[in-house]
Order: structure tokens, then C-alpha cells, then sequence
């Protein structure tokens, strides 16, 4: 049976859903052992242990929260040298990508990303991808020798609890100095209102179709009356109407609502890899052969300065 | 300060990216390309810089010998040099490989700081930046949405799921930019005529004593075993709208009980 770690990630004082998503991935198809760097909640292992993980090694030193990458990646490292697990799964995060990218260099093996399945073979491992924004289906392997480095998509597995308690491997920070080069001198968190746009059960998206930054306020009142979340393409978020945090996308977050509600969206690779997970689409688009209406289960061909003004009174009229 | 930017030929946004089910790689064949346009935020990112600090930019590309014209919009914008990888030997190049010839450039020279845009506009694997920083021993600042350089330090505000953090180090550094962090300046007339003359150098595998079996598709570690069109959804209810488009759209919430 193939030992699989999976590289946990704690945000607001709690393990991230992504770790648990992997940590369950990993149980069904092998001996889950977690690594837990820098500070945790202090029911981190029992949760661990109760979604599958038989190990943890846990270092709660706080380099890892102050130092970026090079210390996490120099003792992975060794305990990978140690214990030749033969994978290692991050989330598809800003520390999972920089992690896996050093680590796939140092020790020269190559990485899968957005991994969104995965099955053990005869020589190793086979992970289902979805690519070019979910439009095709890939599925790929590693054929380096030695231990597999996969980054894994938020959403692809259901957290689920097997009950059981993980042992305890407390390991040692590494020293050098040499290591804390990247040092991180100020944390801040930008809180928005409502649910978080990964929780939520609808998502209201806006996209160029808004015309001006002005005008995203349509996608915002919608979103809030829905009780969901606003969201944004890259496109409206690097013209700098909406903050980063509200991207949806292949770089931005991945969110898989009930509802997903498109406006203004033409349905770029990059986007529709952020929501394609979603239950339902609808989507409004003043043009008719727009990417975004192959994917949507209603659609209005229309001026959204029109249709959702008057969305936005019928749902008030109707609630 | 010398600021090598790397950028990539990439589709034209408007182009629908295809797989070739044969060679399982993106078709690049008769699609036109640009310069990618998170690239140029990389690539504007170093010339203000330059403009600040002094020094010069050099931009680094592997890609086709097509990828020539677009290597020149990136002189005409003000990039002093180019370094255009290109050979046969590395198509079908994974991640790693790509980082290493790219890695293999840089060390040529003596570089301060290494731009990059977090992720390519075509592929989105966003692995290469950070195998480069590794390959060469530079800091990896990543997912800056702003830099700024006091002597040798280098401080960046990184994006994260909630917010940012503030994060420096001593140069030599690798900064991976959000695309967007920026608006690219459009080449001038003169940048345009002046950049017909700007030094192009080319490479080959060899030249960076890259051995043919440790790039191109032969030394990839990463293996595609298939590739199929995802299912697709079956078709929706498209309509127009006729002044009711908003009452439909709040009937569908009323039948899936939203509303």
C-alpha cells in the first residue's frame, strides 16, 4: 500500500477544507501521513486523525509562519530523504505552488498540478486533470523515480470522516540561517462581508460585460439578496475594479455553488476553471455565441443593464 | 541592477485553445500568437525599475522561431536585450525542463533580479517561476501585486486567499507579478524602429549544455497518458431577451427553490 503525505495548511485558526479534501483523497487509496509546520489549532491532530491520517509530523515552530518556502521546503525535504513517501500532495495555493515548485527542482522530479483524481497503478500513481479550463480531460503520471509531487484542486474530494487517531511525530525545526531569507513582516487579512466566496451557496460573478467598475455595485445587490457571495474574472480584477480576492478562476479561487450567476462573463479557459464545478449555471451575455452559454443550464442573450435591474426587483417582489 | 524578464509567446486571447490528440499538446500551429499579456506586467514591472534604479532589462524567451516578433513588441517597449531559447529539442518540454533552460540562460550572465508573471496565460501551471528561483539559488518572492527595491532589498506585497502579506529579501531574487498589477506601456514609434537594431541572442539546448535527454518530450517527468474532450453539459435554455429576460431568470431561481 503506497504512503501518501499530504502538506496541511491552517487559515483563521483552522485546518483549510483543501487539506482535509486531500487527506480523505489520500486514505482511500493509501497510508495518509500528514505534515503540520508552524502554528496549528490545538485540536489539529485529533481532526486530522479522525479524517484518516495514521501520522503526523508536526513542527509548530513559528519559522514556517515568519520564513516563506525555504524552510518548509529544506525539511520536507529531509524527511522525505528519511522516509521515501511515495507521494506528496499540496493544495493548489499560494504556499502549495511555491513548495511544490522547489521542491520538484531541488530534487529534480517534476509536478502534477490541479489534480482533480487520483488512482494508484502498478509503477505509481494516475491523476485525472481537467485542462484548458475543463474543456479536456487529461490523464497523466510521473515517471521519476522515487516520490510523487502533486497539486491537488480545491473541490475535487469530499472531506469525509473515518474515525481513528493519528500518532504523533514531533520533528525538529532546521536553524540555519541561511534558510530565513524571505521573511514576512506584516500580515493582512481584507474581511469582506457575507459568505466567503468559496462557502457560498450562490455566486453572483461579473465580468468586462460590466463596462466600468462603477457598475459592479448590480453584481454586489444581487449576490446579497441571494444570501451569496459577489465574484470576478481576472479581466475586471486586473483592470483593478474589484480586489484579487474576489477572482474566480484558474488563478483566483475555485467554487463549486449551487447556483452560479454569470454576468457580463464571455466564458474565458481561465474562469471556467474556476466555476465549472458549479451545480448551475445561468448566465447573461450580450452575445449570443459567447463560450459561457455552452455551459450555462439557462441563459439570457440580452443587455445586462436591463435584465439584471430587473432580476434584482423581482427577487426583492418575491422574497 | 540587471533585471532579466522571462516571457512567453502565447495564443491571442481570442484564439480557442485546441489539444492535439496526437502529440497531446496545445496546437500552436496556424493560431496567432502575442506576447503574453501578464508577461508584459513582468516585463513593465522592470522597466519601471530600471527607470528608478538604473540598469537594463533583458528579456528571456524559449519558445518557436516564431516566437521572434513578439520577443521584439517586448524590445520596442524598452527591454535592452533578448535571449530567445529555441530548438527542436525542447518541444514537448514539461515544466521542469522549460525551468532549467531558462535557468541555464540566466546563469550565463549576472543577474540582480529575475521578473516572471505567476503563471503563463496559456498553460496556467505556475510551477516554472519557482523551479527557476530554485535552480539559480534566488529568493522566491511570489504572487507580488507590488515591489519596490531599497539597495539591495526587496520588498513585495504577496497576495494571499484573504488579504496580503508584506515580505522582503536581499537580492538575488526571483518576483513572481500578478498579472494586472499594472498597465504595460504600448511601444513608441521609436521604440518600434529602435528595436529592429537591439541584440537578439539565440540559444540552443547544447549551448546551455542541456544534455537532449533531459528536456523536450524525451526528458519530461510528467506524462500525459491521455487526453479527451471533458463531457460536456447537456445544452441549456438560451434565449433572448425581450424586455423579460430578468422575470425568466427569477422563475429558474423559483423552480430550483432559491427564491
Amino acid at each position: 500500500m503506497p504512503t501518501l503525505w499530504v502538506y496541511a495548511e491552517v487559515r483563521g485558526d483552522q485546518l483549510t477544507p483543501l487539506t482535509l479534501e486531500m487527506l480523505t483523497c489520500a486514505a482511500e487509496i493509501g497510508r495518509a501521513e500528514v505534515l503540520l509546520f508552524g502554528p496549528a489549532p490545538a485540536d489539529a491532530v485529533a481532526t486530522l486523525g479522525a479524517y484518516g491520517a495514521a501520522k503526523v509530523y508536526r513542527c509548530a515552530d513559528a519559522v514556517f509562519a515568519d520564513y516563506l518556502v525555504l524552510p518548509a521546503a529544506e525539511l520536507l525535504a529531509s524527511l522525505m530523504a528519511q522516509h521515501q513517501p511515495d507521494a506528496v500532495l499540496f493544495g493548489t495555493t499560494y504556499l502549495g505552488r511555491d513548495l511544490a515548485s522547489t521542491l520538484s527542482a531541488r530534487l529534480d522530479c517534476g509536478a502534477l498540478t490541479d489534480v482533480a483524481g487520483l488512482a494508484t497503478t502498478p509503477d505509481g500513481f494516475e491523476a485525472t486533470i481537467p485542462a484548458v479550463g475543463g474543456s479536456y480531460q487529461n490523464r497523466a503520471t510521473l515517471v521519476n523515480p522515487g516520490t510523487k509531487l502533486m497539486l491537488v484542486r480545491p473541490k475535487s474530494f469530499e472531506a469525509r470522516q473515518r474515525g481513528g487517531s493519528a500518532e504523533v511525530d514531533e520533528v525538529a525545526a532546521p536553524v540555519s540561517e541561511e534558510l530565513r531569507r524571505i521573511h514576512v513582516t506584516e500580515t493582512v487579512a481584507q474581511k469582506a462581508e457575507g459568505p466567503s466566496l468559496e462557502d457560498a451557496t450562490i455566486v453572483v460573478s461579473g465580468g468586462r460585460g460590466l463596462k466600468d467598475g462603477a457598475n459592479y455595485h448590480l453584481v454586489r445587490d444581487l449576490a446579497e439578496l441571494l444570501g451569496g457571495a459577489p465574484g470576478a474574472t481576472r479581466a475586471i480584477v486586473d483592470a483593478g475594479w474589484v480586489p484579487y480576492s474576489l477572482q474566480v478562476g484558474q488563478t483566483g479561487k475555485t467554487v463549486k455553488p449551487t447556483v452560479y450567476i454569470a454576468c457580463g462573463i464571455s466564458g474565458a479557459i481561465q474562469h471556467l476553471a474556476g466555476m465549472k464545478g458549479s451545480k448551475t449555471v445561468i448566465a447573461i451575455n450580450t452575445d449570443a455565441d459567447a463560450p459561457i452559454f455552452k455551459d450555462a443550464d439557462f441563459g439570457v442573450v440580452g443587455d445586462l443593464f436591463k435584465v439584471l435591474p430587473q432580476l434584482i426587483e423581482e427577487v426583492r417582489k418575491r422574497k | 541592477m540587471n533585471i532579466a524578464v522571462c516571457a512567453k509567446s502565447v495564443p491571442t486571447s481570442s484564439v480557442v485553445i485546441t489539444i492535439d490528440p496526437d502529440t497531446q499538446r496545445v496546437v500552436r500551429d496556424g493560431v496567432s500568437h502575442e506576447l503574453d499579456p501578464a508577461a508584459e506586467c513582468a516585463l513593465e514591472v522592470g522597466l519601471q525599475l530600471v527607470e528608478q534604479h538604473g540598469g537594463s532589462v533583458t528579456v528571456i524567451s524559449m519558445g518557436k522561431a516564431s516566437a521572434a516578433d513578439d520577443i521584439r513588441k517586448a524590445l520596442a517597449m524598452g527591454a535592452e536585450r533578448a535571449i530567445h531559447i529555441c530548438d527542436d529539442a525542447l518541444a514537448g518540454s514539461d515544466t521542469l525542463a522549460t525551468a532549467k533552460a531558462l535557468a541555464a540562460a540566466i546563469k550565463k550572465e549576472s543577474f540582480d533580479l529575475v521578473i516572471c508573471t505567476t503563471e503563463a496565460t496559456d498553460t496556467y501551471s505556475g510551477l516554472v517561476p519557482g523551479q527557476v528561483a530554485e535552480l539559480l539559488g534566488f529568493a522566491p518572492l511570489t504572487f507580488a501585486r507590488e515591489i519596490a527595491l531599497e539597495g539591495r532589498t526587496a520588498t513585495i506585497h504577496r497576495q494571499t486567499e484573504d488579504g496580503y502579506q508584506v515580505v522582503h529579501a536581499e537580492l538575488p531574487a526571483l518576483v513572481t507579478v500578478m498579472s494586472g498589477i499594472n498597465e504595460p506601456r504600448y511601444p513608441s514609434l521609436k521604440g518600434i524602429m529602435g528595436a529592429k537594431r537591439k541584440e537578439v541572442l539565440r540559444y540552443t539546448a547544447a549551448d546551455l549544455g542541456l544534455p537532449a535527454t533531459e528536456v523536450g518530450a524525451a526528458g519530461a517527468r510528467e506524462r500525459v497518458l491521455e487526453i479527451a474532450p471533458a463531457p460536456s453539459r447537456a445544452q441549456g435554455r438560451i434565449v433572448t431577451d425581450e424586455g423579460d429576460g430578468g422575470v425568466l431568470i427569477a422563475d429558474f431561481l423559483a423552480s430550483l427553490k432559491v427564491i
